[in-house]
């Protein structure tokens, strides 16, 4: 008798898995990234501002320091300038900038017209850089401790919510009592 | 989270992929026609990240050609299939596989037919070994136009 | 006016269709016959309403009224009069619409043809269709209305995704829909049964030729959908298992087992509760596959835009829709006992098998489809599921299902009698074999493993199903139209898969990059690019590239494939030429301007692929002639059997 509960049993299992579902949808197409808790990669990259020296992972290597990938096409990088240059203006976590297959010329210019949140901005004309940051869209934002592991990935235009929400508690709460 | 740029970005790319017409022609050809079948196979394997429901032989976005690029350069300097897809996987996870992986945790799905299979098996032996017990009690008689159909 | 008259109509359908509802199972359950007679005014009053709502809608769109937000969004000035039209199912609140609309459509069919029903079990039926309508139009209503104002009234529309705009996208949606929602009403005959506690030979009879038109209707639209994919999309695929592609392949699957069930329930009154559950499922997957496509848990090309509160809405009228009628299953389905049997040789055993291979085909595509929703929220990481995993598990199921085809067909009810039948099956497995292998092998030099196998199933089925019809006609029998049909669906399956097999084993693409006067062999044929030129259209400009096709030297053709670019959208379609040449399917698409007249071309050579569509349309060319075949319309004579299984009793 009771296989023919069978169906309906099946059903409501559905049901729930359809249910988190659609809980989880508002982050469908965000995908979870291989690199939280995997070392950064390492980089040695042109300087958009100042030609003469590289931007360098190496030097990086013992501060928090955010990594956003943006370019001069993307709107959604428009929409975030202003949340970068508010975390600039806090001088708590430095922003390297990745400028993804753009025009040089160009991104110098929007830097000059709308503000450099940056401490400094690296070049990837080939795109190969942000293929080794798992990037698919920009703009993307990594936040990278001080021993070089990545910690966080924000996908889309940083707010000054998630700055609060998921960026200052981690920089803060590891500062507190360690190095 | 950035729900407008998130928005934007998927946005772009479905209009993008919904048109589907601004696919890629992609006339890469490799030296070695072994290489370029290889390289053919992984680009209808691997997923454009960006366009997510297009293989990265076909989508036009930049992010594509750049990882075709990526597979072509690889493959010239010989590394094999496996390499390649473990080092897309290493940066983008496993959603950048069509094909499920052969692993532990996805069992379920790729032995999924397979039980379906026996499961049904065992349930026509049941039902034919009742059936074929009734009928010598089963004197009803079958419509006269009760051959096919 | 027009946009608040049709939202007022679909106000007073929803009323109709509460009262359809309430009627319908009330009165019947009650005893209340001025109830159940009041019915069928309802279901009238219901579709006219549906019908004017439609109708403002229409008149909206053609009238190019941008005051309403979904004609803003989804029609232009510059748009022509077809596709103004054909705009109204372009997004998700028109296509409900038309959802609807069907639904009342089919409801009144179903009212009309319910003459020699039962009354009390006719309004039953009515009043569950009329549960369904209720839910639909309350989803409408509440969620997404296609009456909502702008204000102030756009300028001008955003005009209709290009894509759309395109006679095959056009039909594609209204006949597809046709089919899926055409299985509402075997649902509702199924939960008619439950509802009076009974389920008996008739009532399969009834219920045979409403699933086989549906079924009909289904077949066509996925066909129209995969050939325009074939012809607009651009690069020569036809079908992706794409997740909403397969929210609409579940129910045919479902359906084809269904209606193969039901003939085993009308012939001897077996497999009633598999044939009942299987009337559910298969409503319960269009109506799964409806919940997919709009409430964004799925990523997919084809979704409507995703909103997290629509898909709350359709889960729970999901839940109460298939969660009800699966609990009223569990309640009358033990009821329902047959003490019939038959042969391990018998047509019954191999309507089982079928229907079981059928299921696990159908099982195993769900799994494919819902597995990275499942991962994620079982929290299993993400999962991607894509061709190379459903190609190879649905022909798990599907080879042994064709091949059993092929000797099921000679079975009889209740006795098999495959021993006489021996004969008949070797020799047809063997011309099948020797003219299968010789196609392949001898028009070709290679092939696949499973190319000469495909090739031989396939001809077998067609030289079996020929058995039967040949020897009634040597012997002056008449065919009765159900046979025909079945033959010809049977031959539809046969040749679809013959050309399926032919497809994926002999296509030959490449992508080349061509400057003008270069030329490109592919195949057995050269193409040589002339060069491009500008075009423009009503809505679009277009790049134009010239080729000319020759094969082993001799003209063939001159193909002009295009670039368009809608200017209101900003979006680039690609017009693929296709030429059909001895039975080849020439594809060429033109791809990116490399700089300095040099463009790059895509080139695909598919044998036989027209014939795919062709066969699906034989297909349900097939179940039309089934489903019109009088002797369902007839009660059957069974006088003995005690009629219907009350309590207890073995029916």
């Amino acid at each position: 008798m009771t296989k023919f509960l069978l169906p309906l049993g099946l059903f409501v299992l559905l049901a729930v898995v359809l249910a988190i579902g659609i809980r989880h949808s508002p982050e469908k197409g965000i995908i979870a990234s291989p690199l939280l808790g995997k070392p950064a990669p390492v980089f040695a990259l042109p300087n958009l501002t100042d030609p003469a020296h590289e931007v360098r992972s190496a030097d990086l290597r013992g501060h928090w320091y955010l990594f956003n990938v943006w370019g001069t096409w993307c709107g959604g990088c428009r929409e975030e300038h202003q949340a970068l240059l508010q975390v600039r203006r806090a001088a708590v976590v430095p922003i390297i900038g990745l400028d993804w297959k753009d025009d040089d010329a160009q991104a110098l210019g929007w830097l000059t017209q709308l503000g450099n949140p940056y401490q400094s901005v690296a070049t990837d004309h080939s795109g190969r850089e942000a293929i080794e940051w798992g990037v698919y869209g920009a703009p993307e934002t990594f936040l990278v401790n001080p021993q070089g592991i990545v910690v966080y990935k924000h996908v889309g235009a940083l707010t000054p919510d998630t700055w609060s929400r998921e960026i200052l508690p981690r920089v803060s709460g590891r500062r507190a009592g360690s190095s | 989270m950035g729900r407008s740029a998130r928005v934007v970005l998927i946005t772009a790319c479905l209009a993008l992929a919904l048109v589907r017409a601004a696919w890629a022609v992609d006339p890469t050809e490799l030296p070695d026609p072994a290489l370029q079948a290889r390289y053919l196979a992984l680009t209808h394997e691997l997923r454009c990240m960006q366009c997510q429901n297009e293989a990265l032989a076909d989508s036009p976005v930049g992010l594509a050609a750049d990882l075709r690029r990526e597979v072509r350069d690889q493959l010239l300097a010989g590394k094999s299939d496996d390499q390649i897809r473990a080092w897309m996987t290493a940066r983008y996870g496993d959603f950048i596989l069509f094909r499920p992986r052969y692993s532990l945790r996805n069992a379920w799905l790729w032995g999924a037919p397979f039980a379906l299979l026996l499961i049904g098996a065992l349930v026509c032996w049941r039902v034919v070994r009742t059936r074929t017990t009734l009928l010598p009690g089963d004197h009803e008689p079958l419509e006269e136009d009760g051959q096919n159909g | 006016m027009l946009p608040e008259l049709g939202h007022f109509a679909l106000i007073l359908a929803l009323l109709l269709a509460g009262l359809q509802a309430f009627f319908g199972i009330a009165g019947p359950a009650l005893a209340r016959d001025r109830w159940s007679g009041a019915v069928t005014s309802a279901v009238a009053g219901q579709a006219v309403m549906v019908a004017t709502a439609v109708a403002c809608l229409i008149a909206c769109f053609v009238s190019e009224d941008f005051s309403v937000a979904y004609v803003a969004e989804n029609s232009n000035s510059a748009l022509p009069l077809f596709y103004r039209v054909s705009a109204l199912w372009g997004a998700h609140e028109g296509s409900l619409l038309l959802w609807i609309l069907l639904l009342a459509a089919w409801t009144v069919a179903v009212a009309l043809g319910s003459g020699r029903l039962p009354p009390r079990f006719a309004a039953r039926v009515l009043g569950v269709l009329g549960v369904v309508s209720f839910g639909f139009l309350l989803f409408t209503l509440a969620t997404s209305s296609p009456f909502v104002r702008l204000d102030p009234p756009a300028p001008d529309g955003r005009d209709l995704n290009p894509i759309l705009q395109d006679p095959g996208l056009a039909i594609h949606p209204p006949i597809l829909y046709t089919g899926y929602v055409g299985f509402a009403v075997a649902f509702a005959f199924a939960c008619a049964a439950m509802l009076e506690g009974r389920l008996d030979q008739n009532w399969a009879r009834w219920t045979r030729p409403w699933t086989t038109a549906a079924w009909s209707f289904l077949t066509c639209g996925i066909a129209l959908g995969s050939f325009w994919a074939y012809y607009e999309l651009g690069w020569g695929g036809f079908w992706f298992w794409d997740p909403v592609e397969n929210a609409s392949f579940m129910p045919w699957l479902m359906g084809t087992a269904l209606i193969h069930s039901l003939a085993v329930t009308d012939k001897r009154g077996l497999f009633k509760s598999w044939t009942l559950l299987l009337a559910i499922l298969a409503f319960s997957l269009s109506l799964l596959g409806t919940f997919l496509v709009r409430s964004g848990v799925l990523v997919s090309v084809h979704s409507f835009a995703a909103d997290p509160t629509r898909g709350i809405f359709i889960l729970v009228f999901l839940i109460i829709m298939i969660g009800g009628a699966l609990a009223l299953y569990a309640w009358r389905a033990p009821l329902l006992r047959s003490s019939a049997g038959f042969e391990l040789g018998a047509r019954e055993s191999f309507l089982l098998f079928n229907n079981v291979l059928l299921v696990i085909a159908a099982a195993t595509v769900f799994a494919g489809t819902l597995a990275p929703l499942i991962s994620d929220s079982l929290k299993l990481g993400t999962l991607s599921v894509g061709p190379p995993y459903f190609n190879p598990t649905f022909m798990l199921s599907m080879l042994p299902l064709l091949a059993l085809l092929s000797v099921g067909i000679h079975a009889n009810w209740k006795r098999g009698r495959l021993n006489d039948s021996q004969r008949t099956l070797l020799y047809t497995f063997i011309a099948a074999a020797v003219l299968g292998c010789g196609f392949v092998f001898g028009l070709y030099s290679h092939a696949r493993v499973l190319t000469p196998i495909g090739a031989t199933l396939a001809l077998w089925i067609i030289l079996s199903s020929l058995v039967d019809p040949i020897d009634r006609w040597r012997r002056g029998l008449t065919l009765p139209r159900a046979v025909l049909g079945m033959t010809v669906a049977h031959f539809g399956v046969a040749l679809a898969v013959f050309a399926l097999t032919t497809v994926q084993s002999f296509t030959i693409e490449r992508d080349v990059a061509l400057a003008p006067g270069g030329t490109a062999t592919v195949g057995d044929y050269e193409f040589r690019f002339e060069g491009v030129k500008p075009v423009e259209g009503p809505n679009y400009e277009a790049v134009a590239g010239t080729l000319t096709v020759t094969r082993h030297g001799a003209p063939v053709a001159v193909m002009i494939p295009q670039k368009r670019n809608f200017w209101v959208q900003h979006q680039v379609t690609s017009e693929t030429a296709i030429r059909m040449h001895r039975g080849n399917n020439l594809l060429l698409a033109l791809g990116e301007d490399l700089g300095a007249g040099r463009w790059s071309v895509r080139i695909q050579i598919r044998p036989l692929v027209s014939l795919v569509w062709i066969a699906a349309f034989i297909m349900a060319m097939g179940g039309a002639l089934a489903a019109s075949d009088r002797r369902y319309r007839a009660a059957r004579a069974l006088a003995t059997a005690p009629e219907g299984a009350t309590a207890g009793q073995p029916g």
